[in-house]
C-alpha cells in the first residue's frame, strides 16, 4: 500500500524594490502587516480624504520594526478616488521600505493603478471564485507578473464546510492556470478564517480546509488572522494561539497585526517547532537584537 | 413548580441574560401555565433582559458570544409566544426588513443586528445576503416595515445603498419607510451621502438608533 500522494509544496516569490520574500510550506511564516488600512480608523480616513498620506510613514516604520515581511496596503475610503490614493500609497510605501507589498482593494481600477506603479513582484488582494471577479483581476495579475490571494467563496455564500471550500479552491486554481496562464505557485488561497465568537465550530472547519488544500494542491495560504478574535476579550492571546495552530495545519502566511510582539513572537516560535527556522538561528538572533536594544 | 409570577419574571430575566435557552423556555411555559399574559413575559422580562445584554456589550462587559446565546434564548421563548401575541393583537415595537446588499455575501454582522433588534421587540424579516434592489422593493411592498436596513461589508458593494435608494424612489416607497445602513466600512458621512435616515456602528447602537428613528417618525405622523 502506498502512502496517499501529497502535492509538492509550492513557493510564492514576492519582490519589493530590492528584497525578495518567499512564501512556502518549508519556509518561515510570512507576516503580512495589516495596518495600512483605513477601515475603522476615522482620523486616518479623514486625512486620506484630504489627500494627507503622512500617517503611512509611521505605520510602515512600526510594522517593519515589528517583523513584517510584506505590507498590505489598502486605501478603501468611501467617496474618494481610490485608484489615485492607492497609486500614491504604493509609491510612498516603496520609497520607505524595500519590502514587497500586498495591494489590497475590492476595486479593480484601484488594483490596476497600484500595480502600474509597483516596482517588483506584488501580491494582489484579492479574487473570489466568482467568474466576473476572476475575469476582471486575473489578466492584471498576469500582465504585471504578480501573485494573487483567492477566497474560495462564490456569488451565493461563504461556504461553512471544507468540502465546498475545496471545490471552489480547485476551481480557482484550474481557471487561473488554464484560462489565464498563471502558475499555481502564484495563487495564495485564503481558507476563510471566520470569527470564533460568532460560531465556535468554524475554526476546525478552517483548519481542515488548510490541511486538505496543502495536501491536495501544495499551494500557499494566507488569511486575515485578526478577524478570528472579533468580538472576544483578550484578542492578542487568541490570535497568538490560533496562528501556530493554523501554521501546523498548513497556513504559510497571514495578514496580521505586526505591531504586537505577543502575536509576532508566537509565529516566530512556531517556525522553530515546525522546522522552518534552522537551528532556531532566527529566533536566537531576534533575541540578541532585543537584548541589544534594551541594553 | 410553585413559582410566583414575580419569580418567573426574575428567572426569565436572569436566565435570558446568561443565554440558558432550555431554562428560558421552561420558565415561559411555567408562566403561561400560571395564567401570565404573553406580553407580560415579553415586555417585563425578555426585552429588559436583552436591553441589559446590549448595555453590557456597550460597556465592554459582554462579548459577542454572550450576545448570541442570549439572543438565541430569547428567540426560543419568542417562538412559543409569537402565536399567542398575535392572537391577543399585541403590536411589536416595529417591523424591520433587513438584508445584505447585492454583490455581498457577508452576514455575521447583519445577523448580530437582527438578534439585538428582535431582542428589543422588533419583528425582523431577514432577506439574507445578495439582496437585489427589486427584492428590497417587493419585500417592503409585502411587509410594510417601519424600517429597512441595508448591510454592506465591502467598499465595492456600498454603492448598492444608492442603487437601493433609487429603487425605493422609483417604486414610490421612499417616504413610507425609514432607511438605515451599516457594515464595517460604512460611516456616518457615507450614510448621509446616499441619503439614508440612519447609521449605526454596531448591533447595540443599531437598536438605539432604530428606536429613536421610529419615535421621530411616529411623532411626525401624529403631529
Amino acid at each position: 500500500m502506498s502512502a496517499p500522494s501529497v502535492a509538492e509544496p509550492k513557493e510564492t516569490r514576492l519582490r519589493g524594490t530590492s528584497r525578495e520574500v518567499v512564501i512556502g510550506h518549508r519556509h518561515r511564516f510570512c507576516v503580512i502587516g495589516e495596518r495600512i488600512n483605513p477601515t475603522g480608523r476615522r482620523i486616518f480616513q479623514e486625512q486620506l480624504r484630504a489627500g494627507d498620506l503622512s500617517a503611512i510613514e509611521r505605520d510602515v516604520k512600526a510594522q517593519v520594526e515589528g517583523g513584517a515581511d510584506v505590507l498590505d496596503v489598502n486605501m478603501g475610503v468611501p467617496l474618494t478616488d481610490e485608484p489615485e490614493l492607492l497609486r500614491k500609497a504604493v509609491q510612498m510605501v516603496q520609497s520607505l521600505t524595500d519590502l514587497p507589498i500586498c495591494i489590497d482593494s475590492s476595486v479593480v481600477e484601484a488594483l490596476e493603478a497600484g500595480l502600474s506603479v509597483y516596482q517588483g513582484r506584488a501580491l494582489v488582494n484579492s479574487i473570489t471564485a466568482e467568474d466576473e471577479r476572476m475575469a476582471a483581476v486575473l489578466p492584471l495579475v498576469k500582465k504585471y507578473g504578480a501573485a494573487v490571494i483567492a477566497l474560495p467563496n462564490d456569488h451565493d455564500e461563504i461556504p461553512m464546510d471544507a468540502d465546498k471550500r475545496l471545490v471552489l479552491a480547485e476551481k480557482i486554481i484550474r481557471v487561473a492556470t488554464q484560462e489565464y496562464g498563471l502558475d499555481a505557485a502564484d495563487i495564495v488561497i485564503d481558507p476563510l478564517a471566520m470569527p470564533i465568537g460568532a460560531d465556535t465550530t468554524t475554526s476546525l472547519v478552517t483548519m481542515e480546509t488548510m490541511r486538505r488544500i496543502r495536501d491536495q494542491f501544495g499551494v500557499n495560504m494566507t488569511c486575515g488572522a485578526s478577524n478570528i478574535s472579533f468580538g472576544m476579550p483578550a484578542r492578542h492571546t487568541l490570535n497568538a494561539v490560533w496562528l501556530p495552530m493554523a501554521m501546523a495545519s498548513g497556513l504559510t502566511s497571514a495578514i496580521m497585526d505586526a505591531r504586537t510582539p505577543q502575536v509576532v513572537d508566537a509565529v516566530k516560535a512556531a517556525d522553530v517547532f515546525l522546522g522552518h527556522d534552522d537551528w532556531g538561528m532566527s529566533w536566537i538572533s531576534a533575541h540578541r537584537a532585543k537584548q541589544a536594544a534594551t541594553a | 413548580m410553585t413559582s410566583s409570577p414575580e419569580e418567573i419574571l426574575r428567572g426569565l430575566f436572569d436566565e435570558t441574560l446568561v443565554g440558558n435557552a432550555p431554562r428560558v423556555l421552561e420558565l415561559t411555559e411555567e408562566g403561561l401555565a400560571l395564567g401570565m399574559e404573553p406580553q407580560t413575559l415579553l415586555f417585563e422580562a425578555l426585552i429588559p433582559s436583552l436591553e441589559e445584554v446590549g448595555a453590557r456589550f456597550e460597556r465592554g462587559d459582554f462579548f459577542v458570544p454572550e450576545m448570541l446565546i442570549a439572543g438565541r434564548a430569547m428567540a426560543g421563548a419568542m417562538e412559543r409566544l409569537r402565536p399567542l401575541l398575535a392572537e391577543t393583537g399585541v403590536e411589536t415595537v416595529g417591523k424591520f426588513v433587513m438584508g445584505t446588499v447585492k454583490g455581498d455575501v457577508h452576514d455575521i454582522g447583519k445577523n448580530l443586528v437582527n438578534i439585538m433588534l428582535e431582542g428589543a421587540g422588533f419583528e425582523v424579516i431577514d432577506l439574507g445576503v445578495q439582496v437585489a434592489p427589486e427584492k428590497f422593493v417587493s419585500a417592503i411592498e409585502e411587509h410594510h416595515p417601519d424600517i429597512v436596513g441595508f448591510s454592506a461589508f465591502l467598499t465595492t458593494t456600498m454603492p448598492m445603498f444608492k442603487a437601493n435608494m433609487n429603487a425605493l424612489e422609483k417604486a414610490g416607497l421612499r417616504d413610507s419607510v425609514v432607511v438605515m445602513v451599516g457594515g464595517a466600512p460604512v460611516t456616518q458621512e457615507y450614510a448621509d451621502a446616499v441619503g439614508a435616515d440612519g447609521y449605526a456602528a454596531d448591533a447595540s447602537a443599531t437598536v438605539k438608533k432604530a428606536k429613536a428613528l421610529l419615535h421621530e417618525k411616529r411623532a411626525k405622523v401624529t403631529a
